[in-house]
């Protein structure tokens, strides 16, 4: 399947994003490599110089190495995975909580509301 | 490779297809070329690949004149379907490659067995889709520098619009061809695109890179072409 995209970010963001969401979740596991630059334009239906640019910025966060001739692979970096997920889940809170503002739900409510919401999903 | 026009002008009656017109275009890239019905897309295209010639201005390819000729050298999707109706698909793939030197068969037999093509079948008994199917391979198969798709997805159903972006990402060959895409539906080729062309009634109102635009501007290519659009509107009243 082709991915949708948000409007507002760049698509090679929202591909960054996407294959650490998938380290995290490891579907995509340590010392494996990472499907060609090819293969990933046709799987996400992305321009492949876009890809390029993910493979790029993945390998500027030390997410990733490029091995000449072998390909990307994902690097084996426990501790900086954790930052990712802790940067990640800032990210969601940072939104939640704007949104919320933006609405006129004090604080308070929020934490309240949030608790009400998960003891209702158990 | 490069395309460039330089100061282009094409009349259709009283009718400017395209006015004054500077472009340049070169390898390793998308470029989507968009704009509402009859803004001059199909014409720029036509130019590019010699079938239509300029009233005023130049059109080169690697600095050399288009002419009747460079239409050897480009791969054109026209928006047009033209089709012997009692070819089978495969008499029709040989019939292309008998017109065109650098018609790479394997290719074309590749791209009919991904897009799910039947060799044998009638060109008048294909639906729709697979007409659109058998363009594109047609148009794909070709070992051209340049690479003119006239709206590739036009009347395709979802699913023929996924197949056909596939096979596009897959045989496309961007360390030495030119991809161009012109089409109205914006929001299918965006993720294709390094570069957007907005035209609008022969003019160009508009030229970014897609990263670009959402990167320092939060703003899609469609919201940016409604907005330049706007503006032009807006300034001609």
């Amino acid at each position: 399947m082709s991915k949708e995209f948000q409007s507002s970010k760049p698509i090679y963001m929202q591909i960054v994003d996407s294959i650490v969401i998938d380290i995290l979740q490891n579907k995509q596991k340590p010392a494996e490599k990472l499907p060609s630059v090819r293969e990933m334009a046709v799987k996400m239906g992305v321009n492949p110089n876009t890809i390029q640019r993910a493979y790029g910025e993945l390998e500027r966060m030390n997410v990733v190495e490029t091995r000449r001739g072998q390909g990307t692979f994902v690097l084996d970096n426990a501790t900086l995975l954790d930052e990712l997920k802790t940067s990640m889940q800032k990210e969601i809170i940072e939104n939640y909580v704007e949104q919320m503002l933006e609405i006129g739900v004090s604080n308070k409510d929020m934490i309240e509301q949030l608790q009400n919401y998960l003891e209702g999903c158990e | 490779m490069t395309i460039a026009l330089r100061q282009v002008t094409k009349k259709y009656g009283r009718e400017f297809a395209l006015k004054e017109v500077d472009l340049h275009l070169e390898k390793g890239k998308i470029y989507g070329l968009v704009g509402p019905n009859g803004s001059g897309k199909s014409t720029a295209l036509k130019m590019m690949t010699g079938l239509v010639f300029p009233d005023g201005g130049d059109v080169t390819l690697n600095g050399i004149n288009v002419t009747r000729k460079t239409t050897a050298d480009v791969a054109y999707l026209t928006e047009l379907d033209m089709f012997y109706e009692s070819f089978t698909v495969q008499e029709t793939v040989d019939f292309v490659a008998s017109q065109f030197a650098n018609f790479n068969k394997n290719k074309a037999n590749e791209l009919i067995n991904q897009l799910k093509l039947d060799p044998k079948k009638k060109v008048k008994s294909l639906s729709k889709g697979n007409r659109g199917r058998l363009k594109l391979v047609t148009a794909l198969a070709r070992d051209a520098e340049v690479i003119l798709l006239d709206e590739p997805f036009s009347g395709l159903d979802p699913m023929v619009r996924e197949a056909t972006v596939k096979s596009l990402l897959q045989y496309v060959q961007l360390d030495k061809q030119i991809l161009v895409i012109a089409t109205h539906e914006i929001n299918e080729i965006e993720p294709l695109l390094d570069q957007v062309i907005a035209l609008y009634y022969g003019d160009i109102i508009g030229k970014e890179d897609v990263e670009v635009l959402r990167e320092e501007h939060g703003t899609s290519v469609l919201e940016w072409f409604k907005n330049i659009v706007h503006q032009k509107e807006e300034g001609a009243l």
